[in-house]
């Protein structure tokens, strides 16, 4: 376990300074390269801004009015028995139909356990390991207009299920 | 979706704390919700930047190319309709190291792209074909390696 830490630990400042040392090697202009991408980077998070709020402000509003309390009551048994963490749900539904307000769901549930807490492990395992399946299926399949998509669906929402309780079955052994 | 869950959220919430005299609380949490959003975003822009600096970096040399062919066995597994002198060809490998990177904006215009030249290829237009399913799941369940948007979360939580 030590040694995967480590990995991880030095796996970042690896892939920086390896990407560096071969744009100088390649005789690119890093630093402007860099700052290129930088703007593109604050441009994506500004745009994620006014969504971040929005998602924000419903979630804290449905918690403060005690409704989340009340749904979690009512489902809690059945989620014991499957050993889902009753917060995980949420996220696991808007997951495939919203990028942004999933990301704000998992930032939140983030922030009120921990980072390293395992819900807040299992939130960020769930957003690596899945997509927005249906933005991006209707995406694709209306850039050529293509109608018919067979077994597209099923597929993606099968991975889509494996990715969510493999995330929950790891940090629950 | 999000245009009727929204409001419905937010008026539900208002009814029933307005039955639960739960009125302060929620008063409360608006404002602390714009206080969380900016404070969040704040720290989550510097790791955001930082990595798309670092990525552009790796697009602009031939280190993305490099990568692009370690891919080739996984490809003749995934894509047996595809060859290689195939148009889409490259254009997949390239979205597939997009996402493998973490790079979501750059993978999407390069999975436009290759989904257009399968089509092309495609012998039955109404219908999307074997490899094109196959694309279009692989960009559905996100395969990657370096998922940066968990890694500027998580880290600009950590500091906060």
């Amino acid at each position: 376990m030590n040694f995967i830490n480590y990995i991880s630990t030095i796996i970042i400042p690896f892939i920086i300074v390896f990407a560096i040392g071969y744009g100088i090697m390649e005789k690119k202009n890093v630093y402007d390269i860099f700052i290129v991408g930088a703007k593109k980077g604050a441009k994506i998070v500004i745009k994620l801004f006014p969504t971040l709020l929005a998602i924000f402000l419903a979630i804290n509003l449905l918690r403060s009015s005690g409704i989340v309390d009340f749904v979690i009551d009512i489902i809690s048994p059945i989620l014991k028995v499957l050993n889902i963490p009753e917060e995980i749900m949420p996220l696991a539904i808007l997951r495939p139909i919203s990028g942004s307000a999933s990301m704000g769901i998992a930032t939140n549930i983030m922030q009120e356990n921990g980072v390293d807490s395992k819900i807040g492990l299992i939130a960020s395992t769930i957003m690596g390991a899945t997509e927005t399946t249906f933005y991006t299926i209707a995406l694709y399949t209306s850039s050529i207009g293509v109608k018919k998509i067979r077994f597209t669906l099923i597929s993606s929402l099968i991975a889509n299920i494996v990715g969510v309780t493999t995330a929950i079955l790891i940090f629950s052994l | 979706m999000l245009n009727k869950l929204w409001p419905a959220f937010i008026i539900m919430s208002f009814i029933y704390g307005l039955l639960n005299f739960n009125m302060d609380q929620l008063n409360n949490s608006i404002f602390e919700s714009c206080k969380q959003t900016i404070e969040m975003i704040l720290s989550f822009m510097g790791v955001m930047c930082m990595w798309n600096g670092i990525m552009e970096i790796i697009k602009e040399t031939t280190l993305i190319n490099k990568i692009t062919k370690c891919l080739t066995p996984i490809m003749k597994f995934l894509f047996p309709d595809i060859t290689k002198e195939s148009k889409a060809y490259g254009e997949i490998s390239m979205n597939i190291v997009a996402n493998l990177l973490g790079l979501g904006n750059a993978a999407t215009p390069l999975g436009l792209k290759a989904i257009k030249s399968l089509q092309e290829e495609n012998k039955n237009k109404d219908e999307l074909s074997n490899s094109m399913i196959m694309f279009i799941v692989l960009n559905t369940m996100s395969i990657q390696i370096i998922p940066t948007t968990v890694i500027a979360i998580r880290s600009s939580l950590r500091f906060y």
